[in-house]
């Protein structure tokens, strides 16, 4: 929009060339890696099932705008939605059938963000909100993972079987692989009285480059930390929510494992399990739905950290990160009109200083 | 800057836009040959306006009185060139609004013949108040672009008994270098005018805030201030807004300036390099501020750099002596971060313009305003420690309360706010809109408790008059009853006296 000089516009007459559509383009560069590490592992159903997901969050937004009367296409450039469905993708078991990818994607944008108001207004992390929303009504698909198969590898699926996979879900010649995530194998061989001592000796052995089965972003937990390293030397991340995080797991499951391992899981295994890295660093780092001064961010963190630990630990639920995400955005507003940044001038309260010669 | 001061060592304040001062602050000096026709605004300062004291068709000389302050806090004016008064009346304001505001108009009769003025050979020997006297009556104001009266700071200085006295060589914003240029090439008259004004106020010494993007005026500096122990040039790191008062006595000493007080009451006043050249000239040589270095700027300015032009010139001059490239897509009296649109170039030169942008297209591109992302840019920016994006949420929404409860009124409107948010929402024109609301409120109620008070005064009064009437009423008809009653009694005593006659 350039003004004519004859329209008054207010300083200041220069801006940063950074735009929110720049901001979703990092971090879709910082996820990328992972993402394609994930392609690699889990082979073509993970790619279609990224596809589909990606696609009917943008299918959702687009539809939630038109029927607002607003053009769709410069608001599904600025990314968000593109985005939106990637996390989620990432956080699905891979092989899942295309239905749940498509329903989620369709739930992210239109239920967790477009109903809210659109870019900028929900209160709850929308990737998050789909994956539980699917998590609760499809446990059983949503709790099938298969173990990494990488692409090009003699018993991957090619093309035309991973559409298969996708489409009717997998065939009998590769259930072999079916397999549950390392929290789900503890939780259930807790339940029928095996403890973990026992238990960890048969399970797969975590990884930071993907050798334990899980979601995508899962499995590339290594590069998922690097991608999150990336984004706040880029500054489009600070170290506070990420590093609570990480801490309000590792901390708690460190002393409660120092007290009894045949109970709980070490700090290690916590931190390269489930969503623990993926959340750290692209979910509870959401802008919207998370606090935005460094105090309330470490407040939020911790609390993410400590509930994931919680729910793991001691919910129904072997994964924790998406309930702790969601359950934390829901105080995201309170602990903004709590935690504030001490004003120049004043102390904590907002009461003005008292004058020092 | 290594991985981990990058992560975990973030500034606390500010932003740091590209200052694209270069090659303009690089250009020597030019002096504007005097125009043939100049503007002098009455109210060029913060206060009164001045009164004018000459007549349409008086000759004048340079440096003459034109105009004589009012009130407590204001700024006499005096002719920028010599020649005759044209006219005593309005011209477009320097606003946005395009107003008119009075002025006089003065025909250069080309000769620049100063008045004849008293020479001070050692302004230490002086009392400190008549450095005051010199200063108010040469017209200085605070050049940085406050324009704030510099006697009545200084006064203010020598009653808190300030002991610092801060020198603004900051110049954060882009595209100026008019302070820059003056530190270059006049150093020897900063450094003086600084110890004038630290005699007036009684500072022990005088801290020299100069950011490091700078490096040849604070090598000036350094050497101009080196007989000077007390004058200490500090260079502080080019980080916009350094150059606003609070965060450059908060880098220079540390201090805070609480909130509703001012720089004085923690021992410091802080004084515009430029300001202090300004002391120097109307102390050491009598002569009144009518001159000032003025930076022209912007991608559409063929030859920028910095001038020396008289004030009251027409920006259109400015310009036209740099030369345009392009006709200028928009044009900007100050920096860009908080400087204000011009509607056209027939606009005076005044005191407190330190540049005059003219740019391009290009520079000139407002993107569209999306919606907030709460990415929080504009909290890390914010150099008071507000919350930008919570007040403009509720400033959207007409809840200006809500946003004056984020202590709205602290923000300075430096823009960083507005210049790093992504979505490009017009922070600055939302703080600016409710402040100016929330005044309007503010003497609105004033009013309204005014009249109240009226009101209620009125019944009182009202009713006081009518018990006083009825009070006087009923006096009254006591009076005629008694007098009828001794009218009657008269009467009746006469009767007899007639019957008897």
């Amino acid at each position: 929009m350039n003004h004519s000089m004859d329209t008054p516009v207010a300083a200041p007459h220069t801006t940063t060339t950074n735009s929110a559509g720049r901001v979703m383009a990092s971090v879709m560069a910082a996820l990328a890696p992972a993402t394609l590490f994930g392609f690699w592992l889990y082979g073509w159903p993970a790619v279609y099932l990224w596809l589909i997901t990606v696609s009917f969050a943008m299918l959702g937004e687009a539809f939630c705008l038109r029927l607002t009367g607003r053009q769709a296409i410069p608001v599904l450039f600025d990314g968000s939605a593109l985005l939106t469905g990637w996390l989620l993708a990432v956080s699905l078991p891979p092989w899942a059938p295309w239905w749940i990818g498509a329903f989620g994607g369709l739930f992210a944008t239109v239920l967790g963000k477009q109903v809210f108001g659109g870019l900028g207004q929900n209160l709850f992390n929308p990737a998050m909100v789909a994956r539980v929303a699917l998590l609760i009504s499809f446990p059983l698909q949503m709790t099938a993972w298969v173990a990494p198969l990488p692409l090009f590898s003699a018993a991957a699926p090619g093309l035309i079987d991973g559409l298969r996979i996708t489409l009717t879900g997998a065939p009998p010649g590769f259930d072999a692989v079916a397999s549950a995530s390392l929290l789900g194998f503890a939780k259930t061989e807790m339940s029928r009285g095996l403890d973990l001592l026992q238990s960890l000796a048969q399970a797969p052995v975590p990884g930071w480059y993907g050798s334990h089965p899980g979601s995508m972003g899962e499995t590339a937990a290594l590069l998922i930390a690097a991608g999150g390293a990336a984004m706040m030397m880029l500054r489009l991340i600070s170290w506070h929510i990420p590093f609570a995080m990480l801490a309000g797991i590792a901390v708690p499951a460190a002393i409660l494992h120092a007290v009894d391992p045949a109970r709980y899981l070490d700090a290690g295994t916590h931190l390269l399990s489930g969503g623990a890295m993926l959340g750290a660093f692209f979910i509870a780092t959401d802008y919207v739905t998370s606090p935005n001064t460094p105090r309330g961010q470490l407040i939020f963190g911790a609390g993410c950290g400590l509930l994931t630990w919680v729910i793991r630990t001691w919910a129904g639920y072997p994964e924790g990160v998406a309930f702790a995400v969601l359950l934390m955005n829901s105080l995201t507003p309170i602990i903004d009109s709590y935690v504030k940044p001490r004003i120049y001038g004043r102390d904590r309260k907002g009461v003005a200083l008292e004058p020092v010669k | 800057m290594g991985l981990f001061e990058r992560i975990f060592k973030e500034p606390r304040w500010g932003v740091h836009p590209d200052d694209h001062k270069r090659p303009a602050a690089d250009v020597p000096l030019r002096l504007l040959p005097p125009p043939a026709r100049v503007y002098m605004p009455l109210h060029q300062h913060v206060g009164g306006a001045a009164r004018p004291v000459v007549l349409a068709g008086q000759k004048v000389l340079k440096g003459q009185l034109l105009a004589e302050p009012q009130g407590n806090i204001s700024a006499p004016i005096h002719a920028p060139v010599s020649g005759t008064v044209a006219a005593i009346g309005e011209v477009t304001a320097p606003h946005p609004s395009g107003l008119g505001f009075a002025a006089i108009t003065l025909d250069s009769d080309f000769e620049d013949r100063w008045i004849d003025t008293a020479r001070v050979a050692d302004p230490f020997s002086l009392d400190p108040a008549e450095i005051v006297r010199l200063t108010a009556a040469a017209g200085v104001v605070g050049l940085g672009g406050a324009t704030f009266p510099a006697a009545v700071k200084f006064v203010l200085g020598k009653r808190l008994a300030v002991k610092s006295l801060i020198v603004n060589g900051g110049e954060c914003e882009p595209y100026l270098s008019s302070d820059d240029r003056i530190m270059r090439d006049h150093a020897g008259q900063v450094v003086d005018g600084a110890r004038i004004v630290m005699h007036a106020i009684g500072a022990i010494e005088a801290l020299v805030g100069i950011e490091d993007n700078k490096p040849e005026a604070i090598a000036a500096m350094r050497i101009a201030a080196a007989p000077f122990p007390e004058v200490k040039i500090m260079p502080v790191p080019a980080r916009y807004p350094m150059g606003s008062d609070k965060q450059l006595i908060q880098t220079l000493t540390g201090k805070e300036v609480p909130a509703d007080a001012r720089a004085a009451e923690v021992g410091v006043l802080v004084h515009n390099v430029s300001t202090c050249a300004a002391v120097h000239t109307a102390v050491r040589l009598g002569r009144p501020l009518v001159e000032r270095i003025v930076t022209i700027n912007g991608g559409a300015v063929a030859k920028p750099g910095n001038i020396f032009a008289p004030l009251g010139t027409l920006v259109e001059e400015l310009l036209a002596f740099c030369g345009l490239k392009e006709t200028p897509s928009r044009l900007i009296l100050g920096g860009p971060m908080m400087g204000t649109p011009l509607l056209h170039g027939r606009i005076p030169l005044v005191k407190g313009a330190s540049g005059i942008l003219a740019f391009d297209a290009g520079e000139a591109l407002v993107p569209a305003a999306g919606p907030c992302i709460r990415c929080g840019g504009c909290t890390r920016a914010c150099p008071m420690g507000l919350l930008p994006l919570e007040m403009a949420a509720r400033i959207r929404t007409g809840d200006l309360d809500g946003a004056a409860g984020f202590h709205l009124t602290d923000c300075i409107a430096c823009g960083c706010c507005a210049y790093v948010c992504p979505a490009h929402i017009p922070l600055v024109q939302y703080f600016s809109h409710a402040k100016g609301e929330l005044s309007a409120r503010q003497r609105a109620r004033l009013r309204s408790d005014a009249a109240k008070r009226l009101a209620e005064a009125r019944i009182v009064r009202l009713e006081r008059e009518a018990k006083e009437k009825a009070e006087v009423a009923a006096r009254r008809k006591a009076e005629r009853k008694a007098a009828k009653a001794a009218a009657a009694a008269a009467a009746a005593a006469a009767q007899p006296e007639g019957e008897t006659v």
